[in-house]
């Protein structure tokens, strides 16, 4: 048994604010040895970016250690400053982040700025140092290294820019690595390929790593312990089959049955017991559907050029039915988004046609849609909940907008409780609506922002990936809650986005898009099971499920039943 | 101001004394300029020559002029004129610029290359000489001045006001604004512009100091304002002639007036801007 790589012991962060200290850690303790591969998940504000940060000593100047201590190769360096630690340890600990193309300087060639990292470091003669940059450039697989060499950030996807990262981040054979969402951000094929390389040079090096995720399924693919962190404190720790199959803590239960999976349904999900169970909301079975109805919205061979470049959607055709749900899946680039935009008629396709009830919309030009009698049957919610909220609406003001524009509404008794209404339907509790955005959680927003979108009653719904921004727990009762929605008013979805566990479980039907075009469409549970189109099968072994992670057997069961 | 708007603004102010200061400073100039005809006590424009040329004392606080006028009396009723000029032609740039700059901003192709070559001319001409033109060519009058420097401010504002909207136009709740059935005219008017008050409001005032020194300047080479009127600019100019036979007082009051005015808007932009964004409450 060989002595831990960095032990830590009952840490407890605070943080100062304008609302006084803040504990964003209370007494976490973890080890981990030599090698070892650690999960550190849990949800925004769980506390678990806040250890890591810690443990590199990379903690924002209004942050403290206030208990606790943390031993790196035996040595206490709990208190022991930025540069104090850079001495101590030398690049002992690499840590790659979220959004890689941030984290790297625009202005400067790749190649360089490998070379600056050594160079910290380790005292060589420049071309030496550009010679093992070279090489690293290798080691993360990067085609044509010798290209790479001198191309900046910007000319790099984001997939490239993170093994850039993860190149200048073991550049100096550190002992541990910790990767803070390393793939968040990142298309699945492309995370998938990003992990794989991880994972292969942890293990070629010898190299320990933590892995802060929020996603469990992604570090039951690639971890061999978890830690669930949930408000600074650390709740379970176990192997990923225990954790998933047998969950001790109640927020690692709800974790699990939150965390979407390949055979999971819509109101398994929520276990929230001061919630409704969400399985009785959702019983109401979809209407029956008579036959030679005309469908709601019919998309005929639309496409769309953007400044009279290549075409960003090419021939696409879609047919929906009241109450439907089509999922619009694929990744970044494909499509996607500018197809929900062109369908919200917010922007103008280049050609095709799009019948919404009968008639033809998709000739009104978008700036003239909002005079539109259909302007209010067809709503959208957006990607961020962060940013679809005017900063200086009220969450009142939020709902009540289209009220007031597009159902005529003026201020009065029926307006507020109209928006009441609909608040109570989205969930959000009637003392909210008073505030702004700001002062709102994510989940809430989001809340605000499904609220503004069904106000008036639409009758299509367009989801732009509604949940991407949302932690799991929160994307669980925020999909039931669509769900439940879309039953009680016959609503039709065309549901964007690119995670396929949540498509496939909300849609009935599946288009997936790459680049512009269609690849394949079809019932949501035959083309999952069975996909196609190559392409297809390659988005849905990219899903990191936790079942799939039969590593160190294939005896792992594909279940927990 | 609602209450929260209140404890808001009282919180920031106890943080940031020197914007509390300036915030004071500015509401007093606002109150000199209102009532300063009705504080002094000497006629601004009377002159008694038999008492010119004295230095500050009792009676006369900042001493008087070569016409014998009480120096501390034309500053305080200048205050007027030369924040009625400032302020109006920050207001005429403002309104002007924020709305054009928002519109080419959203708007973006042709008309933001047109507008922003324009303002780039503008920007090319020094721009205290091309106020003198203006004012040389238009006459020689107060309302001259103003347009004069609501003209040379326009380039600030529209570039400012284009460049705010501009990464604000693609946000989710520009779109939303739209699928609730906004026009575009109505986003940008309802929605982008009352975002981007925050930033300009500093902006605002950071130029009203900058008008009030664009103002005096013209006067101080006998454009604009002409004597007797009282007006800081004209007398530094006048004070000037004096400075070499030790008459410091005419020169330095006024510079002094003009430097509080200047040094209080400054000081208050950049307080403005932390109390006018609610996303600075919590």
């Amino acid at each position: 048994m060989n002595a831990p790589l960095l032990e830590i012991e009952d840490l407890h962060v605070t943080f100062s604010t304008r609302r006084g200290p803040v504990e964003a850690v209370r007494g976490v303790t973890l080890e981990l040895r030599p090698g070892e591969t650690l999960g550190l998940v849990g949800e925004s504000g769980s506390g678990k970016s806040v250890t890591g940060f810690a443990a590199t000593r990379l903690l924002d100047p209004s942050g403290r250690v206030t208990a606790g201590r943390i031993r790196f190769r035996g040595q206490d360096v709990t208190h022991a400053s930025a540069e104090d630690f850079r001495n101590l340890n030398g690049a002992a600990m690499a840590m790659i982040f979220q959004n890689p193309r941030a984290a790297l300087n625009p202005i400067r060639a790749i190649g360089q700025q490998i070379a600056d990292a050594i160079l910290a470091h380790k005292r060589m003669p420049k071309p030496q140092a550009l010679a093992a940059a070279l090489a690293l450039l290798r080691a993360v697989q990067i085609r044509d290294p010798e290209a790479r060499m001198s191309a900046y950030p910007h000319e790099l996807s984001g997939g490239m820019c993170q093994r850039v990262m993860i190149a200048m981040a073991i550049s100096c054979d550190p002992a541990l690595l910790i990767a803070d969402e390393p793939t968040t951000g990142l298309d699945v094929t492309t995370q998938k390929v990003v992990m794989d390389l991880l994972a292969a040079i942890a293990a070629a090096r010898g190299m320990a790593t933590i892995l802060i995720t929020h996603d469990l399924g992604l570090a039951a693919r690639y971890c061999r312990r978890i830690v669930v962190m949930e408000q600074g404190r650390l709740v379970e720790e176990a192997e990923p089959e225990t954790l998933f199959c047998d969950p001790r803590h109640p927020y690692t239960k709800r974790l699990v049955a939150a965390s979407p999976t390949a055979t999971s349904r819509v109101e398994d999900l929520a276990l929230d017991d001061d919630h409704v169970p969400a399985a009785v909301l959702a019983k109401v079975a979809n209407p029956p559907r008579a036959a030679g109805t005309p469908p709601l919205l019919e998309v005929r061979n639309i496409s769309k050029r953007f400044d009279e470049g290549t075409a960003a959607v090419a021939d696409f055709s879609l047919t929906m039915m009241a109450g439907e749900c089509v999922g619009l899946v694929g990744e970044s680039g494909s499509g996607k988004s500018t197809i929900s935009r062109m369908i919200c008629r917010l922007i103008d396709p280049t050609g095709g046609d799009i019948v919404f009830d009968g008639q033809s919309i998709g000739h009104i030009p978008a700036r003239d849609f909002h005079r539109s009698p259909f302007r209010k049957d067809i709503q959208i919610v957006f990607q961020d909940p962060n940013d679809s909220l005017n900063p200086r609406y009220t969450a009142f003001d939020c709902i009540a907008h289209p009220l007031r524009r597009l159902c005529a509404m003026r201020d009065g008794n029926a307006l507020s409780l109209r928006v009441a209404e609909c608040a109570r339907r989205v969930g959000l509790p009637e003392e909210l609506l008073t505030r702004f955005p700001h002062q709102l959680s994510g989940g809430q927003k989001a809340r605000v922002g499904i609220a503004r979108a069904i106000a008036c009653r639409p009758r299509l719904l367009v989801l732009d990936e509604p949940t991407a921004a949302l932690d799991v727990s929160v994307q669980a009762v925020v999909l039931n809650l669509l769900d439940r929605l879309r039953r009680e008013d016959n609503l039709a979805f065309l549901f964007v986005s690119h995670d396929l566990n949540v498509v496939r479980m909300m849609c009935d039907y599946t288009i997936v898009m790459r680049a512009g075009t269609i690849v394949e469409r079809g019932e949501s549970a035959a083309l999952f099971a069975h996909p196609q189109n190559d392409y297809t099968s390659a988005l849905v072994d990219a899903v990191p499920n936790f079942h799939w992670a039969g590593r160190r057997s294939e005896t792992v069961p594909t279940s927990c039943e | 101001m609602s209450s929260a708007t209140l404890r808001h603004t009282a919180w920031i102010l106890r943080g940031n004394p020197l914007t509390a200061i300036a915030a004071i400073a500015a509401a007093m100039l606002a109150l000199i300029a209102l009532l300063g005809p009705s504080l002094v006590p000497f006629d601004p424009v009377a002159s008694d020559v038999p008492l010119a040329l004295r230095p500050p004392g009792a009676a006369h606080w900042a001493g008087t002029d070569q016409l014998g006028r009480d120096v501390f009396s034309r500053l305080v009723v200048a205050t007027r004129l030369d924040l009625a000029i400032a302020v109006s032609a920050v207001s005429i740039s403002f309104a002007i610029g924020a709305i054009v700059g928002s519109l080419c901003g959203y708007a973006g192709g042709r008309i933001d290359r047109y507008v922003g070559r324009f303002v780039d001319v503008l920007m090319a001409f020094p721009l205290f000489v091309l106020a003198m033109a203006m004012v040389a060519a238009l006459g020689n009058r107060v309302e001259n001045i103003v347009i004069a420097t609501a003209i040379i401010n326009l380039p600030f504002y529209i570039r400012f006001a284009r460049a705010e909207v501009n990464i604000r136009r693609n946000l989710g709740w520009v779109e939303a604004a739209r699928a609730c059935g906004d026009s575009h005219l109505s986003v940008v008017l309802r929605f982008l512009l009352p975002n981007i008050l925050p930033a300009m409001a500093v902006q605002v005032s950071l130029n009203l100091g900058w008008a009030i020194l664009n103002a005096a300047g013209l006067s101080f080479i006998g454009l604009g304002v002409k004597a007797p009127t009282p007006e800081w600019g004209i007398m530094v100019a006048e004070g000037a002639r004096f400075i070499s036979t030790g008459r410091w007082w005419l020169v330095a009051f006024p510079g002094l007036a003009l430097m509080l005015a200047v040094l209080t808007f400054n000081l208050l932009g950049d307080g403005l801007r932390d109390i006018l964004d609610p996303r600075m409450r919590t």
